[in-house]
């Protein structure tokens, strides 16, 4: 039976009817259509799919939309300004091309913006350990920990 | 996945009340396991009953010399709780291990007690620190709650409410991470606790379980070294590509090492 599903995303208010099964990243996507949100392994494992849940990373592809009932929603869109300027923590990754390929590049900003939030000047260390459910394919580590270095003191 | 039916409980009663009249129902804490079992068809109940609105399950509270955690708490809350810190540093520092923090800021206490992964790290901190499992119904001592591999004493329909910690006098863990799934291929628990020191393994076999010779090695020198000295037979260990049975076993008596380091060091 579909239930009503009521939650802010990116400061607005946004209600439909959804089947229990839907998974929060199907509703972002496909009900939303905000595809910036990306699907990378579907098993919970790669953070492609990292949004913030009342301020909080988590992967919307392992938690049913209706979990979300409710919550403060953020995905990558509601980053930047209205005007169109990059959030610091995207221009950091821009300026150090944190990104190869970018599939993964939603997903981590979001867990550096969480990440940042706890440990406002990260080391290395601190960087690698905290970014370890985030997996880039192309293997670019070495440029997002300088990017989240560089976008945590911006 | 499959369909269900969804009911989100109010309160522990209700939840009780839904999950009794589901002929096939399952309780939804984090859902970080369940979610996953169900989209890949591995679980299929026909009714979610959903604990995530049910505020008294979450928190943490210092009670009576113990900690209390809610059942429905995250592992990144108890990973970032100062009273935990305080007083069991080691709870701590296993909560903040547990997958990555995505997971952490969505799995809960109740959920991984509940579910009992064979390599799952709290199992081996409620056994060592001689915690108790408080449900709807009764209150569990941890050693009777493990049952076996994704076993435990828990009855149909029966939820887990809180976990009570008693304050060990010193404690730590240590795990050898899966290099790629993260999970415990060894993770051992060691606790010197006011009824004596209490040594608990997850990860290398079924469930949970005590080795009985480290603890009584550590009772009469709490060193790294009596722990190390003391061989773990590899008999019912588990073996899968990762690590064989042998090597789970060798694996104990280096990471209990390490984890009385930690306990010595006191973080």
């Amino acid at each position: 039976m579909p239930v009503r599903l009521t939650m802010t995303v990116n400061g607005k208010p946004v209600s439909a009817e959804v089947e229990p099964r839907l998974l929060l990243v199907d509703f972002i996507r496909d009900t939303l259509r905000l595809t910036g949100t990306h699907i990378g392994c579907d098993t919970a494992q790669c953070g492609a799919c990292t949004i913030h849940m009342n301020g909080n990373a988590v992967k919307c592809c392992n938690m049913l939309a209706v979990q979300a009932q409710g919550a403060q929603i953020v995905t990558i869109e509601g980053l930047a300004k209205a005007d169109g300027t990059m959030h610091p923590m995207q221009a950091a990754f821009r300026d150090h091309h944190g990104l190869q390929c970018g599939y993964c590049t939603p997903g981590m900003v979001m867990s550096a913006l969480d990440l940042v939030k706890r440990h406002p000047n990260p080391s290395e260390e601190t960087i690698r350990a905290e970014l370890d459910g985030n997996l880039c394919r192309c293997t670019g580590y070495h440029n997002i920990v300088k990017a989240v270095q560089a976008g945590a003191k911006a | 996945m499959h369909e269900f039916n969804y009911h989100k409980a109010s309160s522990v009663a209700d939840a009780a009340a839904r999950i009794a009249s589901s002929s096939d129902g399952k309780l939804l804490a984090g859902g970080q396991t369940l979610i996953a079992a169900m989209k890949m068809r591995l679980a299929a109940p026909a009714d979610i009953v959903d604990l995530g609105g049910i505020a008294d399950l979450r928190g943490i509270k210092v009670e009576g010399g113990g900690i209390v955690v809610g059942a429905m708490t995250t592992h990144a809350e108890v990973s970032a709780s100062k009273d935990v810190q305080k007083a069991i540093p080691a709870l701590a520092v296993l909560a903040g291990s547990i997958g990555d923090r995505m997971v952490r800021n969505m799995g809960t206490l109740g959920g991984s007690v509940a579910n009992n992964d064979p390599a799952a790290d709290y199992p081996a901190a409620l056994v060592a620190l001689g915690a108790t499992v408080i449900t709807s119904r009764r209150k569990l001592a941890a050693d009777q709650f493990f049952t076996g591999m994704y076993e435990t004493a828990l009855e149909t329909g029966e939820i887990i409410t809180s976990v009570s910690f008693p304050v060990p006098k010193r404690a730590g863990y240590m795990k050898f991470k899966n290099p790629a799934s993260r999970y415990a291929m060894v993770g051992v628990f060691v606790a010197d606790t006011a009824s004596g020191v209490r040594v608990a393994v997850t990860g290398a076999g079924p469930s949970v379980f005590r080795v009985a010779d480290m603890e009584k090695a550590l009772a009469k020198s709490f060193s790294p070294d009596a722990a190390a000295n003391v061989k773990v037979s590899a008999n019912g260990l588990n073996t899968d590509i990762h690590a064989s049975a042998e090597y789970r076993a060798h694996l104990v008596s280096v990471m209990a090492k390490r984890a009385v380091e930690q306990a010595l060091a006191g973080k």
